[in-house]
């Protein structure tokens, strides 16, 4: 039964990738402009643009185009960069990473912040303390990710500058990274002094990107631990003479997480899409960031590239969501 | 103080409110002596329960007991730091729940449910934890321990789950076990087999019951005490055999009139009768308003 | 039920404060030229990074302070509130109509037609939003119209899910049964059973929608991409006061309190107006 819903899964996430391909394909060729005449220095012939076009497939049909640059997909050729003339995978999978940790950094502060108040909301129900948190959630959630951004420039690049406000690492550090994955391979190879320096360049960003996604945990599983706290189970442990906070840590968490789980995934992706503007704003150098360059220089394999990048992660972590979601319920699991 | 001469739980004159003012326990005083079942019997509403989580400290928030005091084997529970009251609670009291279907976590395997008291409260080494559920899920005739001590609830029928209550109730050796309409959510063929174990697991090991229950069958068939409820008032209370020979108090003779199997078991079954209850309504406003003008 | 009351009387303060703010903002975009003390695009090289007219070196007239070419903040933010009203209501209305419309159709008749949109749903789901946006103004060329396209082909899919989720609910109802017997035609229960119950939801997601409306206008000016003409917007004065945040920090903090104050309304004015109207709640 796992099986079987884990391969529907996969096929209905080929056909939503198939659906993005075609999508961005089709936006972008529509697109008035010639990205040829942008490379070109003024004053070259119309025997260079045609060569260059050729070059890049640019002359033949739409549907040509887009199975060519399909087939080349499925064999793990995304094309070549126009404006950086490098292989677009070699670029993608060169910042991907640094969007990939920012992203993952975010997420663990979000489900800590959310996890936390969630918790201390359901001990303290019903008090000043969960008024207190229901009013703080519910402006971080309405507030998105790219003006909290500006608030924390402000606040801790400004009036308090103790937080770099810019990049991904001090540039004059000598990294001795063999990988794009700094963070981690700073804590495999035991530099934590590049961590502490990594993290200090992480922490802006990934705030601003954590806010709203630990609200929605906050309201959600302070909610579901309430209505979990009623059940003639909770009370019970009470009984047993545990404390209230052992009750929702050890009784009412794991089954008042699940429901929580499956929002957390749509909301992670939201949460990805958000590390777009927030590297921009923050000039780190992620996957986002190049892709808005990618788009203001109109290079069309960059932009294909990452955009179908950015899908298939959306993809895989709803896909690994619903996985672990039937695994972890066990009425699921024993059917 | 002598712990052989205090009852092991005694309610003395306990008020309780609802935050809009409504009385729901009013002056209520019961106790229970070691090793006896006491049958607090009354209909939906009347505050039973209420009485139960009452003693066990699990109250909803919106309850607020305004006086009286609960004694626990002579310890005022009401003057206990919160985490001695848990570990006090916790060692001498558990309770038996009205439904097993909910009153099992269902992300949680049967045998930790089972011994996490035993090693999370009271300190026991796993090792004695596991070989003491073995023994209670032995005295309740569950006879696969291994199959059942794996299993996630929704794996094990109502009647299996209650045992299973059952047997994590007396596996601390508690002084009190509150049992809270612990057959009313179960079939009626299984509802005899559990109040049968529950009588017989009470008898060997000596532990004093409040039984929780609307039914006055079962009042008969397992308590030595009665007391009878309406409204979160101690109505009648007295010896469970001279009650059912000579009830006292019109609302109790009512209530027997209303449940046909004792006096009739042929005769249709009876609301209890309005001019009782009215008679109470008035007697109880009155008392309200008597007790509303010392309090404000 | 207590519970519930006092959360009411809250919702209702809300719903006031967020309904006076965004009235303050329509009125002073609607007569700009008329309360800006300022033209918003004089420049004034003499007047270059005033601050605000508390502190000390600030002049008369120039409420907030100017920007790094000495152009009055007030004046400009009072002129942004145009662009971002005009943007937050054609292309919130824009989602509006094509989300809800799909979402009703997805959500009552089901099957192909169903199926078919809420795969469509599952591929704009799996873009980047913000990025699908800037390359939407990118090829179509910045401009007013453009940002709102890119905004309503974005962001259509937030009404069609909760529409459709909402639609289903609806049509499995007694109601829309008695309606068939009664010998509705399909169509006709749609519109006249289904859709009146659907309207709380749609107002509060048509308001929470212009909030993000006026955000995705700012993050496009920011990256330079929005309407791109000398017309002040708010994102384009937030990415010249991101850029000399530390000359004239006023030049950030004014946009963005303004666009925090109009984004909570927003969404704190369509939570407002749903506890209002709808039946369920009140």
């Amino acid at each position: 039964m796992l099986l079987q819903r884990f391969l529907i899964r996969l096929l209905t996430m080929a056909i939503t990738l198939f659906g993005v391909a075609v999508v961005v394909f089709v936006v972008i060729r529509v697109a008035p402009g010639d990205p040829i005449a942008m490379m070109l220095p003024p004053g070259a012939t119309d025997a260079d643009i045609a060569r260059l076009r050729a070059l890049y497939g640019l002359d033949k049909t739409i549907v040509e185009q887009f199975f060519i640059w399909l087939a080349g997909v499925v064999r793990g050729d995304f094309g070549t960069s126009i404006s950086l003339r490098q292989d677009v995978l070699g670029l993608v999978f060169n910042r991907l990473p640094a969007t990939l940790e920012l992203a993952i950094v975010a997420l663990l502060m979000a489900l800590a912040i959310g996890g936390t108040t969630a918790i201390l909301g359901a001990r303290e129900r019903g008090t000043a303390v969960e008024a207190g948190i229901d009013i703080a959630s519910g402006a971080a959630l309405s507030i998105p990710d790219f003006l909290w951004g500006l608030v924390l420039i402000l606040l801790f690049g400004v009036l308090m500058p103790v937080f770099d406000i810019s990049g991904r690492v001090s540039p004059q550090l000598d990294l001795p990274f063999v990988t794009q994955f700094y963070l981690f391979e700073s804590l495999v190879r035991l530099r934590f002094d590049l961590t502490k320096d990594l993290l200090g360049h992480m922490l802006m960003p990934a705030v601003a990107l954590a806010l709203p996604l630990a609200a929605i945990i906050s309201q959600l599983l302070k909610q579901s631990l309430k209505e979990v706290l009623d059940l003639d189970y909770v009370v019970l442990a009470r009984v047993k003479g545990f404390s209230e906070t052992q009750v929702i840590l050890r009784e009412a968490l794991k089954n008042a997480a699940l429901p929580t789980l499956t929002l957390v995934g749509v909301q992670f992706t939201f949460l990805i899409g958000g590390t777009v503007i927030v590297e921009r704003l923050f000039s780190y150098e992620g996957l986002g960031n190049m892709a808005i360059d990618a788009v203001i220089n109109r290079d069309l394999p960059l932009i294909q590239g990452i955009v179908l990048v950015f899908a298939l992660l959306f993809v895989l972590i709803n896909l690994a969501v619903d996985m672990t979601y039937a695994v972890l319920n066990p009425r699921l699991r024993h059917g | 103080m002598n712990a052989a001469v205090n009852p092991c739980l005694d309610i003395r004159s306990l008020s309780a409110v609802l935050p809009n003012g409504v009385r729901v326990l009013r002056s209520v005083s019961l106790s229970v002596q070691p090793g006896e079942v006491r049958a607090l019997v009354g209909e939906s509403g009347a505050g039973k329960t209420m009485i139960g989580k009452a003693v066990l400290g699990v109250l909803p928030p919106s309850v607020r007991i305004v006086e009286g005091d609960i004694l626990l084997e002579g310890e005022d529970l009401g003057r206990l730091q919160p985490k001695a009251r848990r570990t006090l609670m916790g060692a001498r009291t558990a309770l038996i729940p009205q439904d097993p279907l909910t009153a099992l976590n269902p992300s949680r395997r049967i045998g930790p449910q089972m011994t996490d008291r035993l090693v999370r409260i009271l300190g026991w080494s796993g090792q004695r934890a596991d070989i003491r559920i073995r023994q209670l899920l032995d005295e309740v005739q569950i006879r696969d321990p291994d199959r059942v001590t794996k299993s996630y609830p929704h794996e094990l029928s109502g009647g299996m789950r209650q045992r299973v209550l059952i047997a994590a109730a007396f596996a601390a050796e508690p002084r009190l076990i509150v049992a809270d309409e612990p057959t009313t959510a179960l079939d009626v063929t299984v509802q005899k087999q559990i109040l049968r174990l529950i009588a017989q697991l009470q008898r060997e090991h000596g532990t004093a019951i409040l039984f929780v229950t609307h039914d006055l069958g079962v009042v008969a068939k397992i308590s030595q005490k009665v007391s009878v409820l309406y409204a979160g008032k101690v109505v009648e209370e007295a010896e469970t055999a001279a009650l059912f020979a000579s009830p006292q108090h019109p609302y109790t003779r009512a209530l027997m009139a209303a449940t046909p199997r004792y006096t009739n078991p042929f005769a249709s079954l009876k609301p209890v009768d309005e001019a009782v209850l009215a008679g109470l309504a008035s007697e109880i406003a009155a008392a309200d308003q008597a007790w509303r003008r010392p309090h404000g | 039920m207590d519970d519930g009351r006092i959360s009411r009387h809250g919702s209702g303060a809300k719903l006031w404060l967020a309904g006076g703010w965004l009235l303050l903002a329509l009125l002073a975009a609607l007569f700009a030229p008329l309360v800006a003390p300022q033209d918003p695009l004089a420049q004034d090289l003499m007047f270059e990074r005033l601050p605000p007219f508390w502190m000390s070196g600030s002049e008369p007239g120039f409420w907030l302070g100017t920007d790094s070419l000495g152009r009055d903040l007030l004046s400009r933010l009072i002129f942004g509130a145009r662009i971002a009203f005009v943007v937050a209501f054609a292309a919130a209305l824009a989602a509006c109509l094509v989300g809800s419309t799909l979402g009703l159709i997805s959500g009552y008749f089901g099957g192909w037609a169903d199926r078919i949109i809420s795969r469509v749903v599952d591929v704009w789901m799996a873009f980047p939003p913000v990025l699908f946006a800037i390359l939407l103004v990118a090829v179509l060329g910045t401009g007013l119209s453009s940002v709102i396209i890119a905004i309503a082909v974005i962001d259509w899919t937030r009404f069609c899910r909760v529409i459709r989720a909402e639609t289903m609910g609806q049509a499995r109802m007694d109601y829309v049964e008695n309606a068939r017997i009664a010998g509705y035609g399909r169509i006709g229960i749609m519109l006249r059973e289904v859709l009146p119950n659907v309207v709380p939801s749609i107002v509060a997601l048509l308001s929470l929608e212009m909030g993000i409306a006026v955000i995705v206008e700012a993050i496009l000016s920011f990256v330079n991409l929005s309407i791109s003409t000398d017309d002040p917007t708010w994102g384009g004065i937030i990415a010249e006061g991101r850029l000399s945040i530390h000359q004239a920090w006023w030049v950030l903090v004014f946009p963005l309190i303004t666009l925090i104050l109009t984004v909570l309304s927003f969404s704190q004015f369509g939570e407002g107006l749903k506890a209002r109207f709808d039946p369920v709640l009140r």
